[in-house]
């Protein structure tokens, strides 16, 4: 049988639309709060006025923190639901080859990572998931814990001073606005170019959204994962046809358009850091 | 022995009758004298002390007081008045004939008699001041019954009305009750005393044949200063229409601008009334239309009043006039203020920008501030002040402040919106904050809009607001610093005054604040309240929310809407359930300051030092990766072209086989 042209799946179809739905929510958080952070700037009015006025902003950044918040739920139901059917005990979830947790072969592909960087040993073989996937995905929860906690203390400050003085309202402010900064920062910045920019991926990948790699990409890109799956024979189930072009197209300008609001945020956050920072 | 003692009776009963005053004050000095006479309770009690030192002083009671039976009490059978006549009886007879003595023929209760003008055992000589009669005190006697609302008033005929009130304003009554000129006419000098008769009464000291004859007592040399204001010819020809005192001078009402103008104008009309009458000097018509001046403010004034310096007896009475008009010589308070203005002392230096009283009021068509039609009406002022202070014009031009296009901006401000399209008149104009004579620079202290001055100039219509700003902390009789307190034009500027509750006002107010008080509004701004009210929301909290606006008082003070006691309630404005933890959320927070906010610094700085690590580590790494990457994809492409070559062949076949199959 020709492989040629065949795919394999990467992410599933619950994952692809949990990962769109992050990104819409992510991107309103991310225009709505940061024309609050840097409301002394222009470009913060001209945001906060495309959202309706900042009244209507408000109302938009506590939407899509609702949408993520559901987002995050329905991965952590997923998991569970995932232990019983794919891992079949917690353990194989946690410390399994294909778990999320870092282990000890991150650590030396890390290491082995490096080296190749600086021209001392060859690419490592990484596996299903590579670090820097696991660090973007832990980097999820810790946000989804330091933003999400303090955002709903600002939401609801009038019920959180029943337990924390006042003052923490202005340590909440601080910590969820730098966080947010540094989840933008990061998201924009390393994201986009771990996944996209990269000059092997560039200019985009859309497997996130089609949840498809092409097998000779995947044969290269995860020798050792693909090397596997052929051993144990399992490669015919993983193969899938292609999405008709129209479909692939829509994926493309969805993603563009993600990218380029991601940028502009960088761009203006730059902006506003270098020009206009008080 | 018997017949002894009534010869002894008998020779000096003559004796005892004729009581002396001493005998009756025996009795009548005593204050609580009373008796009842019928079913009133009457006083008897005369006081010695008075009546010695009254006109009568000297005279015995009983010389009044006749008929009396002193030995009995009640001392006479029915009671009978004293009857001033038996010595004043010249006087009584002008009485009898006059109004009032034929009134009390007539027994009209509200006749007066002696008594009632001059007193009882008080009678003090005329010349004396506290006579009832002292010239200054008649006005106020007549008055007491010739007076608006009295009984006499009302049911008797009496043909002048406000008798009481013209007589006080007019000339004679300013002479006596202003000037205190005792020889000035009072009642009795036109109506005399005692002898008051109708004026259609020949005999009667105001009738029209002795008017004349009444005024001239006083006015003696009348004739020969007076103007002739009647052709030469009538005087000879219809004497008996010559008018009379009164005809111009209507009484009770003299005055120099009450009598019947125009009779003096016509003449200098005989040349002024020429439409093409035009200056010798320059050219410019005198041509005056008298209709203008009839339909003015001044229709009862003389030319000549204005235009003074006039000479009579020339025939062009105007050649003698060699100034301009004055207008203080009637409206002097006002002349006052103007020449300590600065429009005043403009025209005192001879500045030809300098506005004298026609360049606002007109001349001859001169129109009360309340008549619509003036320039000085409340919506023509801005248009009246704009000749001279529009952008441009010569006012503006001279200005050297910090206002600009005041006209512009006025008409924009919640005043000139008032005035000029809800037609306010009460709204404030020009004049209500500058004044409409003293108007001076805001760095004079007599300014009306000098810093000092403000509150209590914009007090006058904001009253309610003054009396919270001069207990608040910006108030200078609160706050003793040598630093500048703010006055309402601080924050509402002078002329581009908005109504508190617009969009702009709102966020505007908070950089007015932070012009003095720097640090707090940066720190303001640095919180979310300050951060969403830069996004233009206009419901946070704002500088004036807590702290209040007019009546901001210090946090300090017990009553501040931030004190211990208060803040939880200024918060539950917004925050309904506030509670008093939430009141200790930091407005004024900023973490650049370790000194005072250590936790929100180095919270920041915490928080600074994850974001720089993680996005160097995670930054190296990329850097690190890109060279790589990029031969990566060399490696890929190639990897992609040699597959793609070697498919190409079988592809082709794929492709012949599909179209057979297709076949």
């Amino acid at each position: 049988m020709s492989l040629k042209g065949k795919y394999i799946i990467r992410f599933t179809r619950l994952n692809r639309v949990l990962h769109v739905l992050m990104i819409i929510s992510f991107l309103i958080l991310s225009l709505t709060g940061m024309s609050l952070k840097f409301s002394y700037t222009g470009w913060a009015k001209v945001l906060s006025k495309f959202f309706g006025g900042f009244e209507s902003a408000g109302y938009w950044h506590r939407f899509a923190a609702s949408i993520m918040i559901i987002v995050f739920v329905t991965h952590l139901v997923d998991l569970i639901r995932l232990r019983k059917k794919e891992f079949g005990s917690w353990k194989a979830l946690l410390i399994g080859k294909n778990s999320m947790i870092f282990n000890k072969k991150d650590w030396n592909d890390f290491k082995n990572s490096l080296k190749w960087f600086i021209g001392k040993g060859s690419r490592p073989e990484y596996g299903r998931w590579t670090y820097w996937e696991k660090f973007d995905y832990f980097a999820v929860f810790w946000g989804m814990f330091v933003i999400g906690s303090t955002g709903m203390t600002l939401w609801f400050p009038e019920f959180f001073t029943n337990f924390i003085p006042g003052w923490m309202i202005n340590v909440a402010t601080i910590i969820h606005s730098d966080e947010a900064l540094l989840a933008t920062g990061f998201i924009f910045t390393i994201h986009f170019f771990n996944t996209h920019l990269r000059p092997e991926k560039f200019p985009m990948d859309i497997v996130i959204f089609s949840g498809r790699v092409q097998l000779d990409e995947f044969k290269l890109d995860k020798s050792k994962e693909y090397d596997e799956m052929v051993e144990k024979g399992e490669l015919e189930k993983h193969l899938v046809e292609q999405y008709p072009p129209i479909v692939l197209k829509g994926m493309k300008i969805f993603g563009w358009t993600a990218l380029t609001i991601g940028f502009s945020i960088v761009i203006w956050i730059i902006y506003a850091m270098i020009f206009a920072y008080r | 022995m018997k017949k002894l003692i009534l010869l002894f009776i008998v020779i000096y009963f003559p004796l005892i009758s004729a009581q002396s005053k001493e005998d009756c004050l025996i009795c009548h000095d005593d204050p609580d004298f009373k008796a009842k006479i019928g079913a009133k309770t009457v006083s008897l009690y005369v006081s010695s002390k008075t009546f010695s030192s009254s006109v009568h002083g000297t005279l015995d009671c009983v010389d009044c007081h006749t008929n009396i039976d002193a030995e009995n009490i009640p001392h006479r059978k029915e009671y009978t008045r004293v009857n001033c006549g038996s010595c004043h009886d010249d006087i009584q007879k002008l009485y009898v004939e006059c109004l009032h003595g034929k009134a009390k023929a007539k027994g009209d209760p509200l006749a007066p008699l002696c008594q009632d003008c001059h007193g009882n055992h008080d009678i003090l000589p005329v010349k004396d001041h506290n006579s009832a009669v002292a010239p200054m005190k008649i006005p106020f006697l007549c008055g007491s019954c010739h007076r608006e609302g009295t009984p006499v008033q009302l049911q008797r005929h009496i043909p002048q009305d406000k008798i009481l009130e013209n007589y006080t304003e007019s000339i004679h009554g300013e002479g006596l009750l202003v000037k205190g000129l005792t020889v000035s006419a009072t009642c009795v000098s036109c109506h005399s005393a005692h002898r008051i008769l109708p004026h259609t009464d020949p005999r009667s000291t105001i009738s029209r044949e002795n008017i004349a004859k009444t005024c001239s007592v006083c006015h003696s040399e009348i004739e020969t200063v007076h103007r002739k204001v009647i052709r030469g010819e009538l005087w000879e020809k219809q004497a008996h229409v010559l008018p009379a005192c009164v005809d111009c001078h209507q009484p009770h009402e003299i005055r120099k601008v009450y009598y019947d103008f125009g009779m003096a104008d016509k003449d200098c009309l005989e040349c002024h009334d020429n439409p093409k009458l035009v200056s010798s000097k320059n050219g410019r018509s005198l041509f005056v239309d008298y209709n203008e001046i009839k339909n003015s403010r001044h229709s009862n004034t003389a030319c000549s009043q204005c235009h003074s310096e006039v000479n009579v007896s020339k025939h062009r009475a105007c050649e003698t006039i060699t100034h301009k008009v004055d207008c203080s010589s009637c409206h002097e308070e006002v002349g006052l203020e103007y020449s300590k203005s600065t429009h005043g002392s403009l025209v005192v230096k001879n500045d030809p920008n300098g506005p004298t009283c026609k360049e606002c009021h007109g001349t001859h068509g001169v129109l009360g501030k309340l008549n619509p039609e003036s320039p000085t009406f409340a919506t023509n002022i801005p248009d009246l002040c704009a000749k001279c202070h529009r952008e441009g014009e010569k006012a503006a031009v001279r200005y050297t402040g910090t206002e600009k296009d005041i006209i512009s901006h006025y008409t924009e401000s919640i005043h000139g919106k008032g005035l000029l399209k809800s037609g306010l008149t009460v709204t404030a104009t020009c004049t209500a904050c500058h004044t409409a004579h003293r108007e001076l620079p805001h760095t004079n202290p007599e300014s009306s809009i000098n810093p000092a001055n403000i509150a209590s100039t914009c007090g006058k219509c904001h009253h309610g607001i003054e009396e919270q700003f001069v207990v608040s902390v910006h108030s200078p009789l609160i706050t003793k610093t040598d630093k500048k307190l703010p006055v309402c034009n601080d924050c509402h500027s002078a002329h581009t005054i908005r109504r508190a509750d617009s969009e702009g006002f709102k966020l505007e107010i908070m950089s007015q604040c932070g012009r003095c008080h720097e640090k707090i509004a940066e720190t303001y701004f640095d919180t979310y309240h300050g951060k969403v009210s830069q996004l233009g929301y206009t419901k946070t909290a704002k500088c004036y929310d807590c702290h209040g606006s007019h009546d901001i008082l210090s946090v300090n003070d017990p009553k501040s809407r931030l004190s211990r006691e208060n803040v939880v309630e200024t918060c539950k404005k917004c925050h309904p359930s506030a509670n008093r933890q939430f009141a200790g959320y930091l407005t004024h927070a900023t973490h650049h300051d370790p000194v005072k906010y250590p936790i929100l610094f180095w919270v920041f700085w915490g928080m600074t030092g994850l974001l720089v690590g993680t996005f160097f580590i995670a930054g190296m790494h990329t850097i690190l990766w890109f060279p790589r990457s990029l031969e990566w994809r060399r490696k890929l492409k190639k990897i992609h072209d040699a597959e793609n070559n070697a498919d190409d062949t079988k592809s082709d076949s794929n492709k012949n086989e599909n179209n057979k199959d297709k076949e």
